[in-house]
């Protein structure tokens, strides 16, 4: 009984921690990547710190939603999968107008002028307020909830009745739909960047812009694709956000200071360092504000078992993990785990 | 006319004194029309604000107009300054100290010993994983440690009166003393952002501000001890006499009733001009070291680095040090505006600070008065206090105007009219976007 | 005579308000080699420059292949003929040296892998590193993929700005044969040299610069023979 009772209590401990810490990390780590890397990408070629982007996100999600809405309004539903992800091309379609219809109007002018990028921020923080009085005013300040199709792949109850163990594991349907998706178009942005001419361009023109111009590169066409790019980006971690979690357009604004943070921890221009940066953030976050105590009841011996809640900080504090985070990287290695500056 | 402007651009004198008085004289009339057609009372509500949202903006032009520093955290700065109006006018509060307060200080002394520690180890340590690992357990146990003793602490300080007060309370000081304790409270939270953020790519110091400015509000709404959190504070002491008492002055309602005037009104009325007053002698105080500080050699020496920091580098200047000091007095100005807007409300609601709302709303006053210059940052101040007051009904007229076609009870006008009050954010953004790319030195420009 | 292949003629104008350049005039013709040398400060590196159209000319006029140039941006002229390998900055350091290459000839819409073997078998050593980032090569190294880079475009004339700046004297002599090597191949070189010596020996055309003025131009081995360059400037 002995043997096999502990290591029973110890594939207990791991499948709390699996539900509660492993994959609600992992479906937000996919979250904070794919926003990192919007910011990334701008960084890395319009070289400045977009602070639009989080309401970029509200945007192309609060579009997505008025399209799932009418998809469903027409009866046309996507199985077992959200509607919404049906939405989604038009969502980014009409995203990239808006973000396309920005730079046209506003930065390009300071592209030309060749503005220091200060300039670009304090900019960025107007389309911002534009974008999100906006997304209120057309959606909104509410919550808008537009999830359907099947709710969980594996709910506690089937997991409980599959394995026989008291504890139970849940995948919601939204999680396994993020990660897979993150997956796909990460390994389609790095496909894009590596492999095709105007990717390796992109990269061109984020490494030396001189040089770039010299080799006849066209730095409208780089920045028109970078939007476009941006476009999908956003909406896709805005919608899958949303459909995870909920939609509300504050909320959004909320999640720029963890995906500054996990562009700078990763490197601000490094796509590989924003995805790393993404997950070191959402980890850290989940790991430091979860209550431990039933993990460590059931993978420490009894005599050991913690009284506490074993919480190191509390929920409202997810904020101050990434600040933090942001500070320890600032002091020890300014340029971030995977060196920035370029694509 | 603009043939003169143009050179006067070029040699740099900045704004003449004749635009200044003219434009000054502008928004006194926008404020003085207000009073004639809204009323008194609105136009003086929006003088009280605009005295310190001008403040604020002086602080910040101090950061953007002489150095080139974007602070994005003003409001985390302005909640400390709120914190500090709490922590020195209210009572304590009667056994919460003695309750709880010795293992919250031994608590918070054992957090700050332990990154102390921490660091200590990380410079001792050679690098490698083992630094990593001994400086993750020591911050481990030093957090488990330092939950240990606070939490007790805490519960049994929340635990007194918990509907009335359920928090340490304040100093019982008069609440004038907590406008300079909040400044140097603001300054302290400057000086770790700008030791770490400054002298790295500007961009960092606009990221880490965004971020201290969440913590401070996160705080102040989570430890109850501390604040109160959302449960708010209320009734903080004021400088100025009641309206009640007012009202209940003989000698007060007989001057009310010689103005004409009936004494309920007249006792709002000399509230708030009291207020204005006091606030006014801050920001005359203000504005002349600001101004002063703009024409000593420190701040030709800020106006040198901004304009070329490499050359001013290369001169010998230490730029990061004087960004750090300019970063900090901005900071602090912002504190003390901070404690001087809680005291005008009379309360402290964590609950309604929204991090980046007002923050940004202090930016277009600077950008659009005209960074760099002092007064330029005070005018932004009125003018723009007063358009955010004024753009929630000139947006619901413009609803109605275009919605007034519709039929009543349709879907639309209903969605339209409620949007309206969503119009103010798109006003600003629009205005500071405009006033960026067609007038960036703004209406009195500095040098 | 007839009129050489590439021809910045009697050139005034610099960055700002003064002028850099009086009068001067640089030309290389099909098949040579023409080195600018003169002391620091000489407007070496901007003399290449307005050629290349980076900076505007009050006077003057910049002729190739018998056509003026003049109104062209640096882009354009690219497109028309011109190579650029600018001094520093001149590869992309976080690709590799393949990517590099393919960019140098981003403007090409035909195949491009028989330019890209000319180049590997000029510089056997990039073919050797072509999936290394050319941040991770050594300074000689990058300065042959930064050649490279410019070949790609089969430019009509190739412009070198200090190629050998900052270079080990061994590498120097290594960058020279490579350039040479280069020009037997057809394409007429101009370039700006702080090595004198060594540039005037392989050069058919010097020019010598003094103070944004021609002060002495003649074949390189005359401009070497020459008591007054020697003792002015090549230090006896």
């Amino acid at each position: 009984m002995g043997e096999d009772g502990s290591s029973v209590e110890l594939l207990n401990a791991l499948i709390v921690f699996m539900n509660f810490v492993g994959i609600p990390a992992i479906t937000y780590g996919s979250q904070l990547a794919l926003g990192a890397l919007g910011l990334t990408l701008v960084y890395g070629i319009l070289r400045f710190s977009n602070f639009a982007h989080g309401d970029t996100m509200a945007f192309g999600a609060m579009v997505t939603i008025l399209f799932t809405w009418g998809l469903q309004a027409l009866g046309i539903s996507f199985g077992p999968l959200p509607t919404a992800l049906l939405a989604l091309p038009f969502g980014i379609a009409v995203t990239a107008v808006w973000l396309l219809a920005t730079d046209r109007v506003i930065y390009r002018f300071y592209r030309r002028q060749r503005a220091v990028p200060v300039i670009y921020l304090i900019a960025s923080a107007g389309v911002m307020f534009v974008t999100n009085g906006l997304v209120r005013f057309i959606i909104g300040p509410g919550d808008q909830r537009f999830s359907d199709g099947e709710r969980f792949i594996i709910s506690v109850r089937e997991f409980k009745a599959m394995t026989g163990l008291p504890e139970g594991l849940a995948i919601k349907t939204t999680q396994g739909l993020t990660v897979v998706t993150a997956i796909v178009v990460v390994t389609l942005l790095f496909w894009f960047l590596n492999r095709t001419r105007t990717g390796k361009s992109m990269r061109a023109y984020s490494d030396n812009e001189d040089l770039a111009l010299l080799s006849g590169i066209d730095p409208e066409r780089v920045v028109m694709v970078t939007w476009l790019i941006v476009a999908a980006l956003a909406t896709i971690a805005g919608t899958l956000y949303g459909l995870d979690k909920t939609f509300k357009p504050f909320v959004y604004f909320q999640l720029l200071l963890p995906m500054f943070a996990a562009a700078v921890i990763g490197g601000l221009g490094s796509p590989l360092g924003a995805i790393v940066g993404g997950f070191v953030i959402a980890f850290a976050e989940v790991i430091i504000t979860y209550a431990w105590k039933k993990v460590l009841t059931y993978a420490l011996p009894e005599a050991w078992e913690p009284s506490g809640l074993m919480q190191l900080l509390s929920t409202d504090y997810k904020f101050a993990v990434s600040f933090a985070l942001l500070v320890v990287v600032l002091l020890f290695k300014p340029t971030g785990l995977f060196k920035g500056q370029s694509l | 006319m603009s043939g003169a402007s143009a050179s006067r651009r070029e040699d740099g004198a900045g704004a003449g004194p004749l635009r200044t008085t003219l434009l000054f004289l502008f928004v006194f009339g926008l404020i003085v029309g207000t009073g004639l057609v809204q009323s008194w009372n609105t136009a003086l509500v929006i003088l009280g604000m605009g005295l310190v949202s001008a403040i604020m903006a002086l602080g910040v032009n101090l950061q953007w107009g002489f150095a080139g520093l974007f602070n994005v955290g003003i409001m985390g700065f302005a909640a400390l300054g709120g914190l500090a109006a709490v922590l020195i006018a209210m009572p304590p509060t009667p056994g919460a100290f003695s309750a709880g307060g010795p293992r919250v200080l031994i608590a918070l002394s054992i957090g700050a010993a332990t990154v102390i520690a921490a660091i200590a180890v990380w410079r001792r340590l050679s690098p490698g994983w083992l630094r990593g690992l001994a400086v993750f357990v020591l911050l481990l146990i030093g957090a488990v440690v330092f939950r240990r003793v606070f939490d007790p602490g805490v519960a049994s300080i929340e635990a007194v009166n918990p509907a009335g007060t359920g928090y340490l309370g304040g100093l019982g000081l008069p609440v004038l003393l907590a406008w300079p304790v909040g400044g140097l409270l603001a300054a302290g939270a400057a000086w770790l952002i700008g030791k770490t953020a400054l002298g790295l790519r500007s961009d960092y110091l606009a990221i880490a501000t965004l971020g201290i400015s969440e913590i401070v509000i996160a705080v102040l709404k989570n430890e109850d001890w501390l604040s109160r959190g959302v449960k708010n504070v209320v009734g903080i002491p004021r400088p100025v006499p009641y309206e009640i008492d007012l009202q209940r002055d003989p000698a007060f309602i007989e001057r009310a009733t010689g103005y004409g005037l009936d004494p309920v009104t007249a006792s709002t009325l000399t509230v708030k001009l009291l207020y204005a007053g006091l606030f006014a002698v801050v920001l005359v105080i203000l504005l002349v070291f600001a101004q002063r500080a703009l024409h000593s050699p420190w701040g030709r020496m800020m106006r040198a680095i901004r304009d070329n920091e490499t050359a001013a580098a290369a001169m010998g200047k230490d730029v990061t040090a004087r960004h750090l000091q300019v970063f900090v007095l901005g900071s602090m100005i912002c504190g003390i505006a901070g404690a001087m807007l809680t005291t005008l409300d009379g309360q402290l609601t964590p609950g309604s600070y929204q991090p980046l709302r007002f923050t940004f709303l202090i930016w277009i006053m600077v950008i659009v008065g005209g960074s760099g210059n002092n007064f330029g940052a005070v005018l932004g101040g009125f003018l723009i206090w007063w358009l955010w007051v004024q753009v929630e009904p000139m947006g619901l007229w413009l609803m109605q105007f275009i919605t007034s076609g519709m039929a009543d009870g349709s879907a639309l006008k209903a969605h339209l009219l409620a949007g309206a009050a969503h119009m103010r954010l798109m006003t600003m953004g629009a205005i500071l976007l405009v006033v960026l790319r067609f007038s960036p030195r703004g209406l009195l420009p500095g040098r | 005579m007839s009129e050489p292949y590439l021809i910045g003629r009697n050139m005034t104008g610099g960055y700002g308000a003064a002028d850099i350049l009086h009068d001067c005039t640089i030309a290389v013709d099909r098949g040579e080699i023409a080195v600018i040398v003169g002391p620091n400060g000489a407007g070496k590196s901007t003399a290449m420059k307005a050629v290349f159209g980076m900076l505007n000319l009050r006077e003057g006029s910049v002729q190739l292949d018998g056509q003026d140039i003049g109104h062209l941006t640096p882009q354009q002229r690219v497109v028309a003929g011109m190579g650029f390998v600018p001094q520093t900055a001149n590869v992309f350091t976080s690709m590799t040296v393949q990517e590099n290459l393919e960019m140098g000839a981003f403007i090409r819409t035909d195949d491009i892998s028989h330019t890209m073997e000319e180049v590997y078998s000029l510089f056997p050593i990039l073919r050797e590193k072509r999936n290394q980032a050319a941040g991770e090569l050594s300074g000689g190294q990058r300065q042959q993929v930064a050649v490279g880079r410019a070949l790609m475009t089969q430019p009509k004339v190739l412009m070198l700005d200090e190629p050998t700046a900052g270079v080990s004297p061994i590498v120097m002599d290594e960058l020279f044969d490579r350039i040479i090597d280069v020009a037997r191949t057809g394409i007429p070189i101009l370039m700006v040299e702080q090595n004198a010596r060594q540039a005037l020996a392989i050069a058919d055309h010097g020019y010598v610069l003094v103070q944004g003025r021609n002060a002495h131009t003649d074949t390189g081995q005359a401009l070497l023979a020459d008591p007054d360059v020697r003792r002015s400037f090549l230090g006896g």
